[in-house]
C-alpha cells in the first residue's frame, strides 16, 4: 500500500453502525472500494448494508482487511488506533474531530515505530477516482486526471477538486491531512508521493494558518521538488484574528507562527503559485 | 483552556516543583496574618498583567490590606479581578525560563529554557535559548535535563534541582493533557533553590472530558461565542458588517477571506459543520442575526450537507425571524439545482459560483 491506498486496499470501518460509519461506508462501495468488514462490539455475526460485522479488529482481519476507517467518539479513538495496530493494520484512517492531540501523539509515533501510515484525524480521508476511496469526499466531483492534491480541510477540498473536476482537468489523487494541531501524514509525506507518481502531473496544497508545515513543504519543493510539475498553493485564513481557533483546532496564530502571510511568502519564494481565492486554482494549474 | 496562576501552581505543588508559600483571597477580611513581605498579584487570564498594573508589593504590613483593596474588583482590560494570590516575596538572584510545549511540526513535546528569564521568550536572541524534542515513547530521562542544565550554566546542585523540575513538568505536561506548561520566571533564590515565580499552563480543550475538575471560562470569549459554542458551533465575531454562515471551517475562512479582499468585512465565523438538518441552518441565523449584520451570506457546498435541506432552513429562518437585511446566498454542489429553485420561489438572490455571491453581498454594505 504504498500509495495510501490501491486496488489492494480492503477497508474495515470501526464504528460502522454508527451515523458517519454506516452513511460513508455505503458511499465508499458505490466508489469502488472494498469494505470488507465492519466492527461494532457485541455485533459479532450480523450484517450491515451487506457488510459482515465483527466484534474486533483482529476477528475482521479474517476478511484480509489491511486498512482501517476510524469513525468512534473521540474518547475512544485512542483506544480503536491501538487495536487496529495490534492486529496488524496497515493503514489507519481517522474521521473522528476534537481527539485529544495527546492521543494522537501516542497513536502517531506507535504508528512511525511500525511503519503505519496514519492519515489524520478531522480530515476527509482520500481518493483515487478510478482506483477508491476511503473517508467521506463526495463521489460526484471526482474525474481521473493528473492533478494531485494535498489540503488540510474537507469542505474547502471538495469546493477546489470540483472547480478542477468543471475546467475540464482531473485528479490522481486527494487527500485530506485534517485539522488538527497534530496529524499523520503531513504536506512533505504527500509531496513525496506525488513527485514519485508518474501519472501526477501538477500538484495543489491547501493550507490554512496554525503551525508551520506549509513553510516546511516550500522549504522542501525548493531543495527535492521536481521542477517538472507545478505545483499551486491556497491558503485560507488571511483575515483571522490572532489567537482566535477558526473552526480547526489547528487554525489558530499563536506567537505570531502560523500567519497566511508567512505561509504565502515561503511558498512564492518557493517558486509555487498561490491562488488569491479558491476558483482561481485551476487557471494557475494550466 | 488556559488556567489562572494559583491555579498552575496548585499543580506544580502536586507534582513536587517548587513554588513561594501563598494562599488566594477573593474578600479583603480573609488575608491572614502578616509574617513576611508578600507580592499581591491579581488573578486573571489575560497577558500583560504586570503592565497593566494587576501586581503590587507590601513590604511591611500596613500595606497589604490597601494592596489588596486596589487590586480586588479593579479592571484589567474589561475584566474585573476576582481573585487575588497572595505571595511570599522570594530573594531572587537570578531568573531563568523554563517551558514544555508542544512542537506541531515535528509532533512532539519540546522542551524550552534560557538563562535569560522574566522576560518574554519570543524577545530572547537565539543562542540565549536551549531547545529538545521530547520523544513521547522514549518520555523524559535524566540525560534531557544534564544538557538543559549545561546549557543554563548550572553547578552540580542547581543541575540537579533543575533536572528534578523538568521532569515534573513532563509528567505534568503529559498527565494534564497541556498544550503548554511555563515557568517564566524560574527563581534562583539567595539560599539557591530553584522556585516557580509564575506559571502558565495551557490545557487542551479537546481533552476536558477527562479533566472535569478543570472548567474556566475563556475570557476573549464574547458572549455570544460563548452561546454559539455552547449550542455546538465553532463561531468567532468580527469587526466587520456582513454575517456569514458557510460549511466546514476551511470554506468558512475562504468565505471570509474573499469578502475581506472585497473590501466587504465579515461581522462573524460560523461553521455549519457536516450537517443535513434545516434546524441547524434555522438556529445558525439566530446567532448571527444576534450579531446585527447589515447583510448575509450564506456560502454551501453540498455534500454531506444537502444545498436543499440549506434552502429550506433558510426559508423556515427568513420567516421565523422576519429577516429584512439583504441575504445572499450561494449553493453548490448536492442538490444544488432544487436548492436553488426554493429560494428563488421564495425572492431569495442564489448564486453558484461563490465569487458572484461575493460581489453581489459585498455591493450591499458597500458606503454610498
Amino acid at each position: 500500500m504504498a500509495y495510501i491506498i490501491d486496488e489492494n486496499t480492503k477497508v474495515v470501518v470501526q464504528g460502522i453502525t454508527g451515523h458517519q460509519g454506516s452513511f460513508h461506508a455505503g458511499e465508499m462501495i458505490k466508489f469502488g472500494t472494498k469494505v470488507v468488514a465492519g466492527v461494532s462490539p457485541g455485533k459479532k455475526g450480523t450484517q450491515h448494508n451487506g457488510i459482515p460485522v465483527f466484534d474486533s479488529v483482529m476477528d475482521a482481519m479474517s476478511t484480509g482487511a489491511n486498512a482501517t476507517m476510524i469513525s468512534v467518539p473521540a474518547p475512544y479513538v485512542k483506544d480503536a488506533a491501538y487495536e487496529a495496530i495490534d492486529a496488524g493494520i496497515k493503514l489507519i484512517y481517522i474521521l473522528t474531530e476534537h481527539v485529544p492531540f495527546h492521543d494522537t501523539l501516542e497513536i502517531f509515533h506507535q504508528t512511525r515505530v511500525r511503519g503505519i501510515r496514519l492519515l489524520g484525524p478531522n480530515g476527509p480521508g482520500a481518493t483515487r477516482p478510478g482506483v477508491c476511496k476511503i473517508g467521506i469526499m463526495p463521489n460526484q466531483i471526482f474525474r481521473k486526471g493528473d492533478v494531485a492534491v494535498a489540503s488540510r480541510s474537507g469542505t474547502l477540498t471538495y469546493e477546489i477538486v470540483n472547480a478542477i473536476t468543471q475546467s475540464g482537468l482531473g485528479e490522481t489523487t486527494v487527500v485530506g491531512l485534517g485539522g488538527d494541531p497534530v496529524v499523520g501524514m503531513t504536506f512533505i509525506d504527500a509531496l513525496k508521493l506525488f513527485y514519485e507518481d508518474p501519472a501526477t502531473k501538477r500538484i495543489v496544497l491547501v493550507g490554512e494558518i496554525g503551525g508551520n508545515n506549509e513553510e516546511k513543504a516550500a522549504k522542501y519543493i525548493v531543495e527535492h521538488g521536481d521542477k517538472t510539475k507545478k505545483v499551486v498553493a491556497y491558503i485560507t485564513g488571511r483575515s483571522a484574528p490572532k489567537g482566535k481557533r477558526m473552526g480547526h483546532a489547528g487554525a489558530i496564530i499563536e506567537r505570531g507562527v502560523g500567519t497566511a502571510e508567512s505561509k504565502i511568502k515561503a511558498f512564492s519564494e518557493a517558486g509555487v503559485k498561490v491562488a488569491g481565492y479558491p476558483d482561481d486554482v485551476p487557471g494557475l494549474l494550466r | 483552556m488556559n488556567l489562572y496562576e494559583y491555579q498552575g501552581k496548585q499543580l506544580f505543588s502536586r507534582y513536587g516543583i517548587p513554588i513561594p508559600d501563598g494562599y488566594v483571597v477573593d474578600n479583603k477580611d480573609k488575608l491572614k496574618k502578616f509574617e513576611h513581605p508578600v507580592v499581591v498579584k491579581s488573578q486573571i487570564l489575560l497577558g500583560g498583567r504586570g503592565k497593566s498594573g494587576g501586581i503590587k508589593f507590601a513590604r511591611k504590613a500596613e500595606e497589604l490590606a490597601p494592596a489588596v483593596n486596589e487590586l480586588l474588583g479593579s479592571k484589567i482590560r474589561d475584566y474585573t479581578v476576582k481573585q487575588l494570590l497572595v505571595e511570599q516575596m522570594l530573594d531572587i538572584k537570578k531568573e531563568y525560563y523554563v517551558s514544555i510545549a508542544l512542537n506541531r511540526a515535528d509532533r512532539a513535546p519540546v522542551m524550552i529554557a534560557s538563562p535569560s528569564g522574566g522576560v518574554e521568550i519570543e524577545t530572547v536572541p537565539d543562542d540565549k535559548i536551549f531547545r529538545k524534542n521530547i520523544d513521547p515513547l522514549l518520555g523524559y530521562s535524566t540525560f534531557l535535563g544534564k544538557e538543559a542544565g549545561s546549557f543554563m550554566g548550572f553547578d552540580k546542585d542547581l543541575a540537579a534541582q533543575f533536572s528534578k523540575i523538568l521532569q515534573q513538568m513532563y509528567r505534568l505536561f503529559i498527565e494534564y493533557d497541556c498544550e503548554l506548561v511555563e515557568i517564566n520566571p524560574l527563581v534562583q533564590t539567595g539560599d539557591g533553590k530553584l522556585v516557580a515565580a509564575d506559571s502558565k499552563v495551557v490545557v487542551d480543550n479537546d481533552s476536558l472530558f477527562r479533566h472535569k475538575d478543570l472548567n474556566n471560562e475563556d475570557p476573549e470569549k464574547t458572549p455570544l461565542e460563548r452561546e454559539a459554542n455552547e449550542k455546538g458551533y465553532a463561531f468567532v465575531e468580527l469587526d466587520g458588517k456582513i454575517g456569514v454562515i458557510a460549511n466546514g471551517a476551511g470554506l468558512t475562512m475562504a468565505t471570509l477571506d474573499a469578502l475581506t479582499l472585497h473590501n466587504g468585512k465579515p461581522r462573524n465565523f460560523l461553521d455549519l459543520g457536516g450537517t443535513d438538518s434545516t434546524e441547524i441552518v434555522v438556529n445558525a441565523f439566530d446567532l448571527v442575526l444576534k450579531a446585527k449584520p447589515e447583510a448575509i451570506l450564506v456560502n454551501i457546498f453540498g455534500g454531506v450537507t444537502k444545498c436543499d435541506t440549506v434552502a429550506a432552513g433558510i426559508v423556515e429562518a427568513k420567516k421565523t425571524y422576519n429577516i429584512k437585511q439583504p441575504m445572499v446566498v450561494r449553493l453548490s454542489g448536492v442538490r444544488e439545482d432544487e436548492g436553488r429553485k426554493i429560494l428563488t420561489d421564495n425572492g431569495i438572490d442564489a448564486f453558484s459560483e461563490m465569487m458572484k455571491a461575493i460581489e453581489k453581498v459585498v455591493s450591499y454594505v458597500k458606503v454610498k
